[in-house]
């Protein structure tokens, strides 16, 4: 159970990086990455996904 | 780049050259050299925290010179003008930029700049993203620049949601010019404009958003007011969505305190992939902008001379010098010599003083003519508040009203359409033409025979009769030539 981010629609703005409760998520080779082991899709901290909320583009973080 | 004043080459102790360079030819020759009062209309308390601002002082446009850094690329909300994907070098318009900082990297973007261009006086930060929402990123660049460059003014732009969180700091900080987008004070309004936010953890849409997001601007606005930080509120103009309902946000924002209001023309093409422009939404036209502008006029403080710049724009306001400076043209290590931008700033403390007299000097000569209609005047000028820039260089044109209750500064034209690639002299000039449509009088430092032929042939005249002048001695010395005066010298 995780979220992933399709990496060709990304704009690495960042705003997932800062908002995942778990630190979950890291720039890597230039390009955010979540860590499928520390997402839990937000659950016990917010009702949805803090970076599909926050993610200016559609359909960019999505369940992997 | 022929437009720009050409200080690159100059020694730092170098002030006569800097003269020549700004002036055009040996400059202020005159006595009255070192007064520098500040407009009539402006508490001197207010007129100290602006006059070096050109994105607050209209006169201070001539020659100062912002940079923005793209240190903040996370933005709460977003806007149907606003498509965060897209990129472009030769796009110039707020929230694009190629090259997203780190604040390390920044800094020595900074002090490059601060070193090779010695107008440079503002520092903001302002998008792509929210420099309020992405705090600790525009923090700790103005934390990092203002150690080794503490004279630097520091700048912010916000769409507002954020900002309550964050006024405390930013009036610690010394941030003293912060500028927010406020588009509508009626929410129904915004959800036109705002599909949505976040804010609390939460996506909000609809009417919540535009109801939350309204709060949180006013809350914002009326908390710099009581830190007298002064702001300037920018209202993107959408025709048909919140074109007249800008009055009323004048309105409100000018009884919330805000020192300046910026009306902007909404940008909208397909290809840039924003909401507004894949459906369609057109911008205002040049005269529908004016028009708002001059309702707007009386009794507030409206700026005319936004250039809606990118957010990594460098230079003065009607150049960007972004392009020179990109991260791999940077040395690794940098320090910060202050002496070529000490050395301007004693020229600049002289020449504007010039500038300020012949300005008053101007609206004395237009006050004895004969009323007229007000008439539009072009002028080609590089900087330095004089018409010294060749009229086949100008890429954009200064407009000014002059009539015989004096002349107003009202905006520019761009002249070029360098996104096409490849263009003919003729296709340019017929676009100049286009761009140059109700404009009397174009006065520049100078003009070959054949676009001045073509331009007359359309109806404009130029003229390089007034080279190197002060524009306002200039236009005067056009106006009162034209409207049956003798021309008086204003010197």
């Amino acid at each position: 159970m995780a979220y992933k981010i399709i990496t060709s629609q990304c704009t690495v703005c960042g705003a997932c990086e800062f908002e995942c409760p778990n630190a979950a998520i890291r720039l890597k080779n230039d390009l955010y990455v979540i860590d499928p082991k520390k997402c839990t899709e937000c659950e016990g901290h917010f009702d949805a996904p803090q970076c599909a909320e926050v993610c200016p583009v559609p359909n960019t973080c999505v369940p992997a | 780049m022929a437009q720009l004043i050409n200080l690159g080459t100059l020694t730092p102790t170098a002030a006569q050259d800097m003269r020549v360079a700004l002036t055009g030819d040996g400059g202020c020759s005159s006595s009255s050299c070192g007064s520098s009062d500040g407009p009539s209309d402006l508490p001197p308390e207010i007129w100290e925290k602006v006059k070096d601002h050109p994105c607050y002082s209209e006169e201070a446009h001539h020659y100062f010179a912002r940079m923005h850094v793209a240190v903040a690329p996370a933005c709460n909300i977003q806007c149907n003008y606003c498509n965060r994907k897209y990129d472009c070098a030769n796009e110039s318009r707020p929230g694009v930029v190629s090259e997203k900082l780190t604040p390390v990297q920044a800094r020595r973007k900074v002090i490059t700049v601060a070193n090779e261009v010695p107008q440079l006086s503002v520092l903001g930060i302002a998008g792509p993203g929210d420099a309020c929402y992405d705090w600790n990123k525009t923090r700790e660049t103005f934390a990092q620049v203002s150690q080794d460059i503490p004279d630097i003014k520091l700048c912010l732009s916000t769409n507002g949601l954020a900002l309550p969180d964050h006024v405390d700091e930013i009036a610690r900080m010394n941030i003293d010019h912060v500028t927010i987008t406020i588009n509508m004070v009626d929410p129904e309004i915004g959800t036109k404009i705002y599909p949505w936010i976040f804010y609390r953890n939460k996506r909000w849409t609809g009417l919540d958003a535009s109801r939350i997001l309204h709060e949180r601007q006013m809350l914002g606005l009326d908390m710099l007011t009581a830190r007298g930080i002064l702001t300037k509120i920018n209202s993107v103009m959408i025709p048909g969505i919140n074109d007249e309902h800008l009055i009323e946000v004048n309105k409100v924002v000018k009884a919330r305190g805000a020192f300046l209001h910026n009306i902007m023309p909404l940008i909208s093409d397909p290809a840039h992939g924003t909401h507004f422009g894949l459906t369609g939404q057109r911008g205002p036209r040049a005269h529908e902008l004016k028009a708002l502008q001059d309702q707007l006029s009386d009794g507030t403080k409206l700026m005319r001379h936004c250039r809606q710049c990118r957010a990594d724009a460098v230079g003065l306001l009607g150049e960007d010098r972004g392009q020179e400076f990109t991260m791999d043209q940077l040395a690794d290590e940098v320090s910060y010599d202050p002496s070529r931008r000490e050395t301007y700033r004693e020229v600049v403390a002289q020449e504007r003083g010039e500038h300020m007299k012949q300005r008053r000097a101007a609206d004395a000569v237009l006050a004895e003519i004969e009323t007229e209609a007000p008439v539009l005047v072009a002028v080609a000028t590089k900087g330095g508040g004089r018409i010294n820039q060749h009229f086949g260089h100008a890429r954009e044109f200064q407009v000014y009203e002059v009539s015989a209750s004096g002349i107003q500064f009202i905006g520019h034209r761009k002249v070029e359409n360098y996104c096409e690639g490849g263009w003919g002299e003729d296709a340019t000039l017929n676009s100049t033409i286009e761009a140059l449509e109700g404009i009397h009088m174009v006065l520049c430092a100078k003009v070959g025979d054949c676009p001045r032929e073509s331009m007359g042939a359309a109806g404009i005249e130029i003229s390089q009769a007034y080279a190197h002048d002060w524009i306002e001695a200039g236009i005067t010395g056009w106006y009162s030539a034209t409207f049956g005066m003798e021309i008086r010298q204003t010197a």
